[in-house]
């Protein structure tokens, strides 16, 4: 039975905005919480009151179907009141300033905003302008923490560490917030994070993030503890990205066979879907056991909980 | 100046939880139906060794968990420390069940509170009973304790601290003077 | 009336003067600069341990009238522009309608008559309106009193009709400005290309986007002979062309903005809409070519850009805000504290392209304090310690980085035609 730890990494942040701003601590501090959490989903009963008479408003400005539900599981389990604002369009509502919304928000006396938003930076803009916490669940191309938390709890519970193990995030790594998220908090707690894309979605220097780059997939399988196969649009061959989705598919599509001829026997794979079945991933890999894609589903929720949580005990100074 | 009394030594904190065990298996004759849960982190190392009790009286290894109470606290905005979550480990099915729940004082009756809460969230036992080695009264719920080691008097102003050798090193309990 | 400005430090670089004079004014003229002038004026300016110099000429600025008088007007601007020490301004054609006619000039050149602070010298258009099909009518601009011609925001892509305009533009001796900068390979970019927009998750401009460019446009400066003026040089790359234009003797001249030579990409880091502009703010090394190539006259000039932009229209996601900054009242500061305080050029280097250089690319006569020419003249005190505070700005707009930003070197008096606009820093 564990004994009593004392932690000494105290949270004092009142958003989450990305992970580009939390100390390796801090993740921890996250994945750790949501070990606790995780049971509450295994009850029958799945609830706690822990934010009981808070508000929980999620905003999401751009389509998104699993990441809006695993938040809205999380607040409810958590016995949080939730509101759901969804649309699209530059500023969040017609004709409003980031900062005239935020201020609407605020008046509601909502406790904590979500925000899936198009724009990169537009979650630290909305935190700037609000005293509520702000979660990033996704902005542009820049971060997003609670999916690179959750890929990296999954990590832990599967190979019992993340310091030292061997990570290739592999697809359309420029448009990625997936990629960038995952990049910074796996070097922040050591692993060693390879990403690989053709050029022309690989972004400039990304090199400088800490992690190696290569072209070849078969390189970044090689060598890898655990492979992140990241979704491909489709409008990316129609942006002329690339010259067609078959010869994506060969290049750089995970596939039973390459997965046997190069991976390690052990390997984790995983994806934060939905999952194009046939193109970055065949359906052979996603239903392998080797596959971990709906345990990333369920500890979703746990750790959008644990976050909720934490950034719910910050106080004002 | 702070003043300590002790309350109990570790002879003394031992036979009172034996005589707890004992009065358990008195009051409660079918022993299968018996589950033994112990709030985090005192009150689950105390339930550990009643557990134990239990054991050498009955033959038998009773069901053991523990509750982290953290998430059903009335007072989450209000502490000044951070809190800290734990997990709840209750690996059994405890609907039907006799729920012997068990912490190191009883005070306010407000954490009792709490994990009655979390308990029926597990399920619906036949009937949950309170176990405390220390009771030290001044409770502000209607709560009781079934099993006491030890009524203490104390005035507001004190504090009641219970030593376990798993996590302090040593057994014992005592009462301090601020 | 007679002013008499004593005992100022007067830089005068047309006339190579750096030295303690007295400067005698009457009837809008400089009538006498020496030393301990005995001569009564109604009005003195006491100038101990000021830089008196010529007023400043910017030629890169949006006056946004007509059309967007919510952002600036005329009136407003120039008096963002005294507040800054530039006694002229040279504004820029993408209005609404765009100056591409006789009537618009007339309409700028009645506004600044009448509520303009500082003088105003209109560009016109290249192409009508600007949409780089058809030429403009350049002989009509220049009779009604464009110094230049210019596509502004946007390069003529086709190359053919930039020939064409260029070669007409050379027909009546005006100068091209060009904005460099091939919207292909910049598409929705935001900022510049590098590991700050790979952080950011914001789509980047390669430096290579203003080079090509330029290279093109200096490839056709020299088939046609035109005078050319790059605006907005932004890069390392754009350096070394410009460069080797002027060894191959072509009349290529350049411009930097106080913002490319003081910050870098890095400054987007908050994605603070106030550091979007373009070009956007490159890098290190870019600023450290900048720097070298103004010290070597590989670029002639410091321009604002000053680009006003409502509150509103930048209080968004930094993807959906508009480019560009203000820039006028604070280009002198940022320029001193960047460029002279660190020795990388002389305060005589910095108000010569600020004044001189300006004033030949246009073709007007040389700001100087010479007996008898037009007493346009800044007053400043190089000591002056202050914080550029939002409350304190002239310009309609309030986009600018530099908020909060503290420096040293304040405009104090600034005279047009002999007249005291600003005295103090405060408006007469």
């Amino acid at each position: 039975m564990e004994k009593i730890k004392k932690t000494n990494i105290i949270w004092d942040k009142k958003d989450l905005l990305g992970l580009e701003e939390l100390s390796a601590g801090e993740i921890e501090l996250i994945l750790k919480t949501a070990i606790s959490f995780k049971e509450i989903s295994e009850r029958s009963i799945k609830k706690v009151p822990a934010l009981r008479g808070k508000t929980i408003a999620h905003l999401f400005l751009e389509p998104s179907t699993r990441t809006r539900i695993s938040f809205e599981l999380a607040a409810k389990r958590l016995s949080a009141d939730t509101i759901g604002i969804s649309g699209s369009g530059s500023s969040i509502l017609k004709g409003e300033t980031m900062r005239d919304t935020a201020q609407n928000i605020e008046a509601m006396k909502v406790d904590m905003i979500i925000l899936r938003h198009s724009a990169s930076g537009s979650a630290h803009i909305l935190a700037k302008n609000l005293k509520a916490g702000v979660i990033n669940a996704g902005d542009g191309c820049h971060e997003h923490p609670t999916q690179a938390l959750l890929d990296m709890f999954t990590i832990k519970e599967k190979l019992g560490a993340i310091k030292g193990k061997k990570v290739s995030i592999i697809g359309d790594i420029k448009h990625s917030r997936v990629a960038r998220s995952n990049i910074i908090g796996l070097c922040k707690l050591g692993a060693e994070v390879t990403v690989c894309a053709p050029k022309t979605l690989m972004p400039i220097e990304i090199e400088k993030m800490g992690c190696k780059r290569t072209y070849s997939l078969e390189e970044a399988m090689r060598s890898a503890d655990v492979i992140n196969v990241l979704r491909l649009q489709k409008e990316r061959q129609k942006k002329g990205l690339l010259p067609t989705i078959r010869e994506y598919i060969e290049e750089y599509g995970v596939t039973l066979q390459k997965v046997e001829k190069f991976c390690k026997k052990n390997i984790v794979i995983m994806h934060p879907g939905p999952i194009n079945r046939g193109i970055e991933m065949s359906q052979d890999v996603a239903d392998s056991d080797k596959a971990v894609i709906l345990e990333q589903v369920t500890n979703g929720i746990a750790i959008r909980m644990a976050v909720m949580f934490l950034l719910s005990q910050y106080k004002q100074k | 100046m702070e003043k300590k009394q002790e309350i109990l030594d570790k002879e003394q904190m031992k036979r009172a939880l034996t005589r707890i065990a004992h009065e358990i298996l008195e009051k409660n004759k079918d022993e299968n139906l018996l589950c033994l849960v112990g709030i985090k982190y005192r009150g689950m190392y105390l339930a550990n060794r009643l557990a134990k009790e239990i054991k050498t009286i009955t033959g038998k290894d009773p069901q053991l968990g523990a509750l982290d109470i953290t998430l059903y606290r009335d007072d989450l905005t209000q502490v000044a420390e951070q809190p800290v979550v734990h997990a709840t480990e209750i690996d059994f099915d405890i609907n039907g069940k006799i729920v012997i729940l068990v912490d190191d004082v009883l005070f306010t009756g407000r954490t009792v509170r709490c994990a009655i809460d979390e308990l029926i969230d597990f399920g619906r036992p036949k009937n949950i009973q309170l176990a405390v080695l220390v009771d030290r009264g001044h409770r502000e719920l209607p709560i009781r304790p079934d099993f006491v080691g030890k009524n203490v008097p104390t005035a507001l102003s004190e504090k009641v601290d219970v030593l376990v050798k798993e996590a302090d090193g040593e057994d014992r309990v005592y009462k301090i003077e601020s | 009336m007679k002013i008499l400005i004593k005992h100022g430090t007067v830089i005068d670089p047309y006339n190579k003067i750096n030295g303690q004079y007295d400067i005698l004014i009457d009837e809008g003229k400089i009538v006498k600069v020496a030393k301990d002038i005995k001569e009564k004026a109604s009005k003195t300016i006491e100038a101990n341990g000021k830089i008196v110099c010529p007023g400043f000429i910017d030629l890169h600025v949006h006056l946004r009238e007509p059309g967007r008088e919510d952002k600036e007007t005329i009136k407003t601007g120039t008096k963002a522009a005294i507040k800054g020490g530039f006694t002229a301004v040279a504004c820029m054609p993408n209005t609404t309608p765009s100056c591409d006619s006789e009537s618009v000039v007339n309409f700028i050149k009645e506004k600044a008559k009448k509520s303009g602070y500082a003088k105003v010298f209109p560009i016109g258009t290249l192409t009508k309106n600007r949409e780089g099909k058809e030429l403009s009518e350049m002989a009509e601009l220049k009779r009604s009193g464009c110094v230049a011609v210019s596509e502004d925001g946007d390069s003529v892509e086709d190359n053919f009709i930039m020939r064409q305009a260029c070669d007409y533009a050379k027909t009546f001796e005006l100068t091209v400005f060009v904005h460099c900068e091939d919207k292909k390979l910049s598409e929705n970019g935001v900022m510049n290309e590098g590991f700050m927009s790979t952080k950011l998750g914001l789509k980047g401009i390669p430096n290579k986007s203003e080079s090509i460019v330029i290279q093109r446009d200096i490839e056709i400066a020299e088939l046609t002979d035109v005078k050319m003026h790059i605006c907005h040089l932004s890069t390392r790359e754009g350096v070394e062309l410009i460069k080797n234009a002027k060894k191959r003797g072509l009349q290529i001249s350049a411009e930097v903005t106080p913002h490319h030579l003081s910050l870098t990409d890095e400054a987007c880091a908050q994605y603070d809409t106030n550091t979007k502009m373009n070009p956007p703010l490159r890098t290190k090394e870019d600023i450290k070519a900048l720097k070298k190539a103004l010290k070597e006259g590989i670029i002639d000039i410091i321009a604002t850009d000053h680009a006003p932009h409502l509150e509103s229209e930048k209080d968004v996601e930094f993807d959906n805000a508009p480019f560009g900054i203000i820039g006028l009242e604070t280009a002198f500061c940022v320029c001193k504290k960047e460029l002279v305080d660190t020795e990388d050029i002389t305060m005589q280097e910095l108000i010569e392209k600020l004044t001189v250089n300006p004033a030949a690319i246009i073709g007007i006569d040389p700001p100087a304090l010479t007996e008898g020419s037009s007493a346009d003249i800044t007053i400043i005190d190089p000591e002056k310690t202050w914080v550029y505070e939002k409350k304190d700005i002239v310009s309609k707009s309030k986009n600018s980085p530099f908020i909060g930003e503290k420096f040293k070197g304040k405009v104090e008096t600034v005279l047009v035609n002999g007249k005291i606009i600003m005295e103090e820093g405060l408006f007469i």
